[in-house]
């Protein structure tokens, strides 16, 4: 445990709460460009947002990750299931410090909502935007909504874009102030048509996208064989590749996943390996760590995005176990690691 | 068929969601998208020939019956929903708008692992599909072209009309 790590002095400002200070060449004043940009193997954590009306929420689940991840995911009603408001969500993270990533999926709103809700987040401090399509609300607690879907992901990363670079909305009008951006795209490895998800992320690029994070990865070989054709393409130098990965609970979890969350995709392998562990939860997390030194070495993944969900408390851990760090310390509020926390690490 | 009550992001003139039948004709049309891409290139040359003789018949005289034909032709044989921007030449010929979520650049994370949509179990995913069509084409590779945001303002209106307009103002 490297207690004394101080973070890079490039993602420290004098108030947390304001932008840090510009640095040429980059697109927006967050920390996670920060990292990524120089080289640093980078970590993100999914934070799933209350169904409460409650601040103070949001900060208890922020907390989980504190120093030990570079960005945190706030998901735009994941699963299609309505929670707090990604705006909000990011908006209340950086009022604490927080690199915030602002998901937007294209199925709850059009492209005005969508083009406003930019400009608002940024003015608010968020400097990561994630542009996604979003599940579809069949598979939500509002199945009977009427799905969006005004833009797509791709078209929804040109459009910031060029809000960003050329400071106009889609409809060509002058904006006073761009948003200052860092812009993100989501892709699935996993799931068919397998040879076009490399050309699709090619797309993603080419419409804007500057970082990626992927689905939860399970399967290693398939990865690899995704990574290999990015490579060849040169995507990984055009774009920060993040793997998504996370503890899974039990072999039943993992099967209620499989069967129920759109685009997840655990190879009998994984389910087996978990039905055969004494402490499932426990060899969950084992393969999580080992999924993250893997991807660690993996030439062009430039960080992981740990998706925890029900098990946030465990990132920390997971984090921490597998080394990847290598004794950089992400931001924190207090620059000297509480010690009480380091003590039921090495505890647990 | 409870599957397809679900509703889906763009469904104009009432039509369901998916076609509840089996979209066998639209298979038919991705499967030979080759040809299709021929006999499209040489429909636009008739209507640039054309496109005078439309002109002075006045095109906003043609935009009801030559809609209607459109709508049944490309209905026919792709499942067409007249959303009024088409760009099934970049889609492998597998019409974009049949996908619940009416993505025009790609699939969504959500395809099954045996290719079928998220939404609709049933029905094969409309960009494995358009993938697989781009494929058997001599100009699939725009299948990689980033395409703007669809205009919902051309909504039920007639594509051949308007590229029609476009060839009748283009200089010789």
């Amino acid at each position: 445990m490297t207690a004394a790590a101080l973070p890079h002095p490039h993602d420290i400002g004098a108030d947390p709460a304001a932008p840090l200070v510009d640095l040429p060449g980059h697109s927006s004043r967050g920390r996670l460009e920060r990292v990524l940009r120089r080289g640093e193997f980078a970590v993100t954590a999914e934070l799933s947002p209350p169904d409460s009306a409650n601040l103070e929420d949001v900060e208890v689940r922020a907390r989980n990750f504190e120093g030990w991840v570079d960005g945190i995911n706030a998901t735009d009603g994941s699963g299609a299931h309505c929670h707090m408001s990604s705006v909000a969500v990011s908006a209340i993270l950086t009022r604490i410090g927080y690199s915030p990533v602002m998901q937007i999926s294209c199925r709850d709103y059009n492209r005005i909502a969508i083009q406003g809700n930019v400009l608002g987040a940024a003015a608010l401090g968020v400097g990561n935007v994630l542009c996604l399509t979003g599940d579809g609300v069949q598979c939500g607690d509002h199945p009977e909504a009427k799905p969006v879907f005004d833009l797509d992901s791709i078209s929804l990363l040109s459009i910031i874009r060029a809000m960003r670079d050329e400071g106009r909305f889609l409809s060509g009008r002058k904006l006073t102030t761009p948003p200052r951006v860092f812009l993100g795209a989501a892709e699935n490895p996993f799931a068919p048509p397998h040879d076009f998800r490399v050309i699709r992320l090619a797309k993603k690029i080419d419409a804007g996208a500057q970082f990626l994070q992927t689905q939860y990865c399970f399967d290693l070989p398939m990865l690899k064989s995704f990574m290999a054709r990015a490579r060849d393409m040169g995507l990984d130098k055009r774009c920060f590749i993040l793997v998504g990965v996370g503890p899974l609970a039990s072999a039943k979890a993992a099967r209620w996943m499989r069967a129920n969350v759109a685009g997840v995709h655990i190879p009998d392998a994984v389910v087996a390996r978990l039905d055969r562990a004494a402490d499932q939860k426990a060899e969950g997390k084992r393969i999580c760590i080992e999924m993250i030194r893997e991807l660690r070495e993996e030439p062009g993944v430039a960080g992981v995005h740990v998706m925890a969900y029900r098990q946030e408390q465990t990132v920390a851990e997971i984090v921490h176990e597998s080394g990847v760090l290598r004794g950089r310390a992400p931001w924190r509020r207090d620059f000297i690691p509480k010690m009480q926390a380091v003590e039921s690490l090495e505890a647990g | 068929m409870t599957a397809f009550l679900t509703p889906s992001a763009f469904e104009p003139r009432g039509k369901r969601p998916p076609p509840e039948r089996d979209p066998w004709m639209r298979t038919w049309s991705v499967r030979h998208s080759g040809f299709m891409e021929r006999l499209y290139r040489s429909f636009e040359t008739a209507l640039a020939i054309a496109a005078p003789i439309l002109a002075r018949i006045g095109f906003h005289r043609l935009e009801r019956p030559v809609g209607a034909l459109e709508a049944g032709v490309k209905g026919l044989l792709f499942d067409c929903r007249m959303c009024g921007d088409c760009v099934l030449s970049k889609t492998g010929m597998s019409c974009p708008m049949n996908c619940p979520k009416a993505l025009r650049n790609g699939p969504c994370g959500g395809v099954r692992a045996d290719g079928n949509c998220e939404v609709y179990p049933d029905m094969r995913c409309v960009w494995a599909e358009a993938y697989e069509g781009s494929l058997r084409m001599r100009e699939g590779g725009s299948i990689a072209d980033v395409l703007p945001p669809i205009n919902h303002a051309l909504k039920g209106s007639s594509t051949w009309m308007r590229l029609a307009r476009e060839k009748a103002k283009a200089p010789r």
